[in-house]
């Protein structure tokens, strides 16, 4: 069991009577990538900055390894941060930004030299260590933030949407060298984001934020499969959500109507009862698009079709008017596998694959759709 | 159709543009350099041969001391002019838009009345007789009036006083592009106020304060009739010196070459300048 090495207690924050974080407790573990996802306004920047002391919390606490730092200055905290913008010094060049950190600290000469080359060395960028930053590109500045961040063995780093701003590529290459380093660095990493992709594939756990609160928190898989509620369930990844009426309710199983077909499941987490009805979340790729002599399944018509390279995503209307989308992998049994719009087809899914969640009362949420660009 | 439209209107802007250059900047300067290499005449004001006799009179220890006098006063009031125009743009940039918006509104208004009028204005301030000494023995602070016109100190604060606006507008600019994130960055990396202030904001507002000593310092030796009205009739600045060549002593030569320096000192401000924008290259944004 890893130990805790940042805690935030009860923390609460409000900028001009709105508020930003309501009553939050987060336990941070020493050695774990932990993304803060959400959209935008979620409170994840404003998190990290509470952490990075550039905020004070109204209410609550920011307990680091046992001390009290809630009231702490950013320059006295034992942790840094990348910024989003990267935030590099325009004035000085590669060696002077990476070695501001150390010089502050009173460093030997010696010293910062041999760390300086160190750590350089660790991002690629000993050859460029004269440049100014406005002589790099994207992705070395990018890493130049990186390691005027890491030079100072921080306890703890902060990643505010440090890829953000490059393009798919980079952010792949990057994402890969991020995860790289950690382990390298064996240094806690508090990555925010509002891509739920670079989250999953990047986390060993991920919190999930919506209105400065916590709508989950768990391993990506977690998240995923099993999200707690319609919010994380939309926003992280695509989903079908259907209907579910509770026909009966056994000690351990339920007969679930999910459009016009009867399943029999797992009873869920969560009270239920005969007559109530479920929201049953099916990821596109759980579903199967079966030929429409095909006996199982509800009958439906295609109506888009896009081709992603490696799967074939569609979407079906079925005969009721309910959307459902359908996530394809290609096979080598009929690489010219394809459909025409309009084709006439049967929908399916696999069975026990439903996840089974309360229906809330909210309306949909628009930001969980849009990934917008900003928090 | 657009490009009909577009190309003659392109052109007239140029031609005016450049026409406006020719005719108002570069032919008078030109006429100054001629006059500078002229020879004195009393009655057609130049004549010929060309020589550089005008030039070997600005090091003439009388005209020295004027040139460095007048340095003096004009380095006093950039001094004082960065002193109060740079906390006060750094802490203009600080506050809220409207906020904002009036203070450079009320920084701005004074424009609106000519030089001359409001340098009476402080005299009136300033005299023997002036409200600031009538209302230090109204309150009973001082038995006899301060005698503060006619000093230097007073041709320092009328040269403060109008050139105040210069120094704080290019401050305000540097101020504003600021990026709040590389003083959070400094303060990330364990720097308190101080080494952020001296690491991070000076060496960034650098640009700001050339460019507002450059725009106060070469005016500040220039403007005569704050040195007449507020210093009496004594040659403190370069620009009495210009002016009195040209409208009392009659030494046409002698006037342009003082103002040549002054063109000259200015150029070389104005290089000083690109070196350090240059050295400091520009932000990059991706």
């Amino acid at each position: 069991m890893k130990e805790t090495l940042l805690s935030l207690k009860n923390v609460s924050k409000a900028f001009d009577g709105k508020t930003v974080l309501d009553s939050l407790d987060l336990d941070i573990l020493d050695g774990e990538f932990i993304t803060l996802l959400g959209p935008s306004g979620c409170g994840k920047t404003t998190l990290l900055r509470l952490i990075a002391g550039f905020e004070q919390p109204d209410i609550g606490s920011v307990i680091l390894s046992g001390h009290d730092i809630t009231h702490a200055a950013p320059e006295h905290r034992p942790l840094n941060t990348v910024f989003q913008n990267y935030a590099l010094f325009p004035h000085m060049s590669v060696y002077d930004n990476v070695a501001y950190g150390l010089k502050m600290e009173k460093r030997p000469k010696d010293e910062i030299r041999q760390r300086v080359d160190e750590v350089l060395a660790m991002v690629q960028l000993q050859e460029f260590a004269s440049r100014k930053p406005h002589q790099l590109s994207g992705g070395q500045q990018q890493r130049v933030a990186i390691a005027r961040a890491v030079v100072k063995r921080p306890q703890l780093l902060l990643l505010d949407e440090p890829l953000s701003a490059l393009d798919y590529k980079l952010r792949r290459t990057m994402q890969a060298e991020l995860k790289r380093l950690q382990r390298e660095l064996g240094i806690t990493f508090v990555f925010v984001t509002h891509d739920q992709e670079e989250a999953l594939s990047m986390s060993d756990r991920v919190v999930v934020l919506k209105d400065g609160e916590v709508q989950q928190l768990g391993t990506p898989r977690e998240i995923y499969e099993r999200p707690a509620n319609l919010f994380t369930a939309r926003f992280v990844g695509e989903a079908n959500l259907f209907p579910g009426y509770l026909a009966s309710v056994d000690e351990s199983a339920i007969t679930l109507d999910i459009l016009s077909l009867r399943r029999t499941l797992q009873k869920p987490t969560f009270a239920v009862r005969k007559g109530e009805q479920v929201n049953v979340l099916l990821r596109p790729e759980d579903i199967r698009v079966l030929a429409p002599e095909d006996e199982q399944g509800l009958a439906g018509k295609i109506v888009e079709r896009n081709y992603k390279g490696s799967t074939l995503d569609s979407v079906i209307h079925l005969e009721d008017g309910t959307e459902v989308l359908a996530s394809e992998f290609f096979d080598e049994d009929d690489p010219a596998f394809d459909y025409r719009l309009g084709e006439a087809v049967r929908v399916s899914w696999v069975d026990g694959w439903e996840w089974l969640l309360p229906v809330e009362l909210e309306p949909v949420n628009e930001e969980a759709e849009g990934l917008a660009t900003d928090a | 159709m657009h490009r009909v439209l577009q190309q003659p209107f392109k052109t007239a802007v140029l031609v005016l543009v450049w026409g406006w250059l020719l005719l108002l900047v570069l032919i008078p300067n030109l006429l100054v350099v001629g006059a500078s290499v002229m020879t004195r005449d009393p009655g057609t004001f130049l004549s010929l041969p060309l020589n550089l006799d005008s030039y070997r009179q600005l090091f003439d220890p009388l005209y020295l001391d004027v040139f460095l006098n007048s340095l003096y006063m004009a380095g006093m009031t950039t001094f004082f002019c960065l002193l109060i125009g740079y906390p006060f743009a750094w802490a203009l940039s600080g506050l809220g838009k409207q906020r904002q918006t009036l203070l450079i509104f009320l920084l701005i208004v004074p424009f609106w009345t000519n030089s001359l009028v409001r340098t009476y204005a402080l005299k009136l301030l300033l005299a023997t007789n002036g409200l600031i000494n009538n209302a230090l023995m109204a309150v009973g602070l001082i038995d006899e009036p301060l005698k503060m016109l006619y000093t230097e100190g007073a041709v320092i604060i009328g040269l403060v006083y109008l050139l105040l606006p210069f120094m704080i507008l290019p401050l305000y600019s540097v101020f504003e592009d600021l990026r709040q994130e590389l003083l959070m960055a400094s303060h990330d990396l364990g720097a308190g106020k101080l080494s952020t202030f001296l690491h991070v904001t000076v060496p960034l507002t650098l640009p700001g304060v050339l460019a507002g000593v450059m725009l106060v310092l070469l005016p500040a030796m220039g403007l005569f009739f704050v040195a007449d009205i507020l210093g009496g009739a004594r040659n403190l600045l370069v620009g009495n010196v210009i002016k009195n060549q040209f409208l009392d002593a009659r030494d046409w030569p002698f006037g342009a070459a003082a103002s040549i320096l002054l063109t000259v000192a200015m150029a070389v401000l104005l290089f000083a300048h690109r070196l350090s924008q240059r050295r400091l290259g520009e932000e990059a944004q991706t």
